[in-house]
Order: structure tokens, then sequence, then C-alpha cells
């Protein structure tokens, strides 16, 4: 039969001879390679003092965008509810008063916006979806928690800081953002 | 009125010694605890603890603590007294060895002649004997009266591997024993002290004869079957929980600390450092350099101990068997008749 690759090797099935029984050398050469990997490089990652990088692609939490001046940019359209196939987004449109214009971007907003991350599967659709430019899956995944509760996260865990009064963290959720863009 | 003639001083002399020993193998015993850790962790390129403390030096004071505070669980139909009695068992004659090891020569205080050694009996190797093949009691023990199939089991398996091991074990040092013609530990360790080589040198087999024995005795890897995990749950101690677990744990470190010790001073030379002429050397450096010549070549035989769990897989039940009885038995008794017809034939008794 021809072989597929080169790769297999054949099985050496001669009788052990007097010095293979006796196992001594084996043993000895076993124990030379654990030796060694005493000075190999460790391969462990201090995880909290040392975090790996993330693939541009990765789906974790959602965030959900202001424009440069703070702005809310989701007009509770309803297209990402509509697109998730786990029915994980809830929202209730409101009207924007005359006061509000520095707040919301457009007439109608999000008055409330949850998503439940214990039914999201991070498939992001929902940010596929979105017309607005509004909701961004970031690089960071749900932490353990105690309740159910915890994990239906509101309009407040999910809105990216306020240029005005958090300029530098406004700026890294930015940045992240346009990385994002980047790669669809 | 004199009730009985107790040389006082001698008595407190021989306590603090007990304590000092003790405590110091109690703590070497931790480390190993660490040591193990670390070099498991080293060897399969992962670094091992390093959270608790500075590279993870206090992590057996952690584990310490986590057992002490776990709860004490006795099962309802095991026997409540043997059950108990187990680990003391294990614990106790784990100790118990370290009684007869010369640890340095001899110390100068307050115009006494301390020796440091516990107790210079003239039947020291069969006293090792004795306390080991004792020291299985606490596995049968623990395991039987666990009531529970697989510590049962566990227990057995323990037993049998430590009496197929001991005769070997035995065997292999009567040939030492020929060499040295003598069975105490003080008079050999400075037979080696003033002979021109280690005991090593003259029986090579008979060290490795005895190093695979100590290994089963200890119950360490690859004659671990006592607590394979894959078949037996987790052995003898499956049923134990809080500190008498840790008893039974903490019991094998000392085991392995200990009968390396006995390893360095009967083939390693004990107490004497290679290449350094002790009578030379004043009374306080001496015993240092006696203290650090000993120490140092059991940790690293402790190390040798640990190297080898970390690389050999456990042997099957028949093969451990098939090893003992079929392996290293004959072979301890070829090396047996050959150092007897040649200590014979050169007449090189002591």
């Amino acid at each position: 039969m021809q072989a597929l690759t080169q790769r297999a090797k054949p099985v050496d099935r001669r009788p052990m001879n007097w010095i293979e029984k006796i196992y001594l050398w084996n043993i000895f050469k076993g124990m030379l390679i654990t030796f060694r990997h005493i000075f190999k490089k460790k391969v462990t990652i201090q995880y909290p003092e040392q975090k790996r990088p993330f693939s541009p692609v990765f789906r974790g939490l959602h965030i959900l965008n202001r424009d440069e001046e703070g702005r809310e940019r989701c007009t509770a359209c309803g297209l990402c509810a509509v697109a998730c196939p786990a029915e994980a987004i809830t929202m209730e449109a409101a009207e924007r008063l005359p006061n509000e214009e520095h707040l919301y971007r457009e007439e109608k907003y999000a008055a409330r916006y949850e998503i439940n991350m214990l039914r999201c599967i991070f498939c992001g659709l929902c940010e596929e979806a979105c017309p607005k430019d509004a909701i961004y899956l970031s690089e960071t995944f749900a932490p353990a928690n105690y309740s159910r509760k915890s994990f239906i996260y509101s309009k407040n865990d999910l809105l990216i800081p306020d240029p005005k009064t958090k300029p530098e963290e406004f700026n890294i959720a930015k940045g992240l953002i346009e990385k994002k863009k980047k790669t669809k | 009125m004199i009730l009985l003639t107790i040389d006082w001083a001698y008595t407190i002399e021989k306590m603090v010694l007990i304590a000092i020993v003790i405590s110091v193998s109690l703590l070497i015993a931790m480390y190993a605890t660490y040591a193990e850790r670390k070099i498991a962790g080293v060897m399969q390129d992962r670094r091992g603890p390093n959270r608790a403390g500075p590279f993870g030096i206090l992590q057996p004071l952690a584990d310490g603590i986590k057992l002490f505070f776990k709860e004490e669980i006795i099962p309802n139909n095991s026997n409540r007294w043997l059950f108990v009695l187990g680990p003391c068992l294990a614990m106790l004659t784990a100790m118990m060895t370290s009684a007869i090891i010369p640890w340095g020569s001899t110390i100068e205080i307050a115009g006494r002649t301390i020796p440091l050694q516990i107790a210079d009996i003239n039947i020291g190797i069969l006293y090792i004997f004795g306390v080991v093949s004792m020291g299985v009691y606490g596995i049968m023990i623990g395991g039987w009266a666990s009531n529970n199939k697989f510590s049962l089991m566990a227990a057995l398996r323990g037993a049998s591997q430590a009496i197929s091991y001991e005769l070997a074990m035995g065997l292999s040092l009567i040939a030492l024993l020929m060499l040295t013609g003598s069975l105490s530990l003080k008079t050999i360790v400075e037979q080696q002290i003033n002979g021109n080589f280690w005991n090593i040198v003259y029986q090579p087999l008979g060290f490795l004869i005895f190093f695979v024995c100590a290994l089963a005795e200890c119950n360490r890897a690859p004659f671990d079957l006592p607590e394979a995990e894959s078949e037996l749950n987790m052995g003898y101690h499956q049923e134990y929980s809080s500190m008498k677990l840790g008893f039974f744990l903490f019991a094998e470190y000392i085991n392995m600390f200990i009968s390396c010790a006995v390893i360095a001073t009967l083939f390693f030379g004990g107490y004497d450092m290679p290449f350094v002429d002790e009578s030379q050397l004043s009374g306080g450096t001496a015993l240092l350099t006696g203290l650090v010549a000993l120490f140092g070549k059991t940790f690293i035989l402790i190390f040798v101990f640990m190297w080898i769990r970390w690389t050999l897989p456990r042997f099957r039940y028949d093969q451990l068997m098939n090893l003992g009885w079929k392996g290293l038995i004959p072979l301890a008794l070829l090396n047996m008749v050959i150092t007897g017809a040649v200590v014979l034939f050169t007449m090189k008794t002591p």
C-alpha cells in the first residue's frame, strides 16, 4: 500500500536485549530528558500581571458607542435585538427632549438597553446589524459572579466612558473600536 | 534520698537533641513538599507555586493552615479508634527512625562532650528495619479502618510491597555489613571517614538495590502503588480529611528525608566532607562542615528521589512484584555471595 505521507515510522519489534531489559540505561536517558527541561523556557503566562493579547476579531462583552462629543449613538431602532439569535437584547425607546441634545445624538434614544450576558452567544450579529455604529463587541469577557441578575448588563455597564469627564478612558475605548472596524 | 541515679544533664541534652532533630525534620519535610512541587513544575516547563510569598516560599505554611481548617470527617462505619491511630502511627514511625542517624561528630558544651546522635545503639541498622517495617502498619490500619474497599486494597498493596522490598533491602545491606563488620551507624560513618573511599565504591550494586528498595519503602513513584489514583481513587487515605490526611502525606516526606539521610550515612560517608580532612579542623568548624556535608548529601538524594518521581511512570502491580522477587532479591543474593567471597579471600575485615 502506498503511504500517504512520508512521516510514518515503522515500529521496532525486535526483542529487547539485555541492556534494555534491565531498564537502567533507559531510565537514565529519561532522567536526562527531564533534567534538560529544568533549563527550558517556561510556557506559563503569569495571568493577572501578564495578559495575552486578544485576537483582533475577538468577540467579548458589548460596549455602546458615543460620538466625539459624548452623545450616545444608539437610536433604539431594535435591529440588534432582531438580529440577535439568542434574544439576549431588550430595549425601550424614548423621545429626546429639547434640553437633551448634548446627551443623545438623534431624536430617538434608548431609555433602557439591556443585554443578558448569560443568553448572549457572542456571535457579533448585533454589531453587524447596527446601522448607527453604536454597538461593538469588546476584548473583555464576562467576569464570574454569584447571581444571575448581575449578568444582565444595563446601559450604564455597556456605555463607553464620556469624553467630557474621562477623556483618557474614552480614547482607549475609541481606539479599540477603530481597531475592530479595520477587521471588517 | 536518692530514688534513682539519673544523670539529669544527660537526659536534658538528649531531650534537646530530640526536639531539635524532630523540628528540623518537620521543617525539611515541609519544604520538601514545596521543593517537590517546584521541581515538578520546572521539569514540566511550568513554574510551580509562586504566589504565597516571594517565590512561593510560604506555600507549605498556607497548605498546612488549609489542612488544619478543613472539616474533620470520620466515616460512620469506620473503626474510630483505629481510624485515628493510622495517621498517628505513620507519623510516629516516620519520626522514630531519625533517632539513630549520626548528624555530626561531637559538640562541646560546658565541658560536656555531646555526640550529635540521639542513640548510638549497636544494632542501628536492625532498629531502622524494625521501625520502617512498622511504618506500613500506619498505611494498613488506616486503610482497613476506613471501611472502604479501595482503601483496603491500597493498604494490602502497600503491605505486600513493603514486605517484598524489605527482603531485598536487608539482603543488600548484609553485603555492606560484611565489609563494615558493625551494625552501628556511627561506626560505619567513622570507617568511611578513616578509610579511603565511601561505601558506594565497594558496594555499587548494593547501593542500587538499596536505593530502589528505599523508593519502594517510601511509597515513592515509580512504586507509589498504594496511592495509584487511576485505579484506587486516592489509595489508603481516601476517607481521610483535614490534618489526618496531612499527617499521612507529611509522613511520606519525613520518610523520604530520613531514608535519604540513611542512604547518605550508609553509602556516602555520612557527615564526611569529601576532600577535607576533618581531624585537621577545629571542633566548631569540623562540626559545621560535617553538618553541611550530611545535609548536602541528603538534599541531593531528595532531589534524585523527586527527579525519579517526575520522570518515571508508575509500575504495574505484577511488574512491581516481578522486579522485587525475580529481579532484586536474586541480585541482592548474588551481591551478597560475591562480597562474602571477596571478604573471605582478601580478609578485608576491619
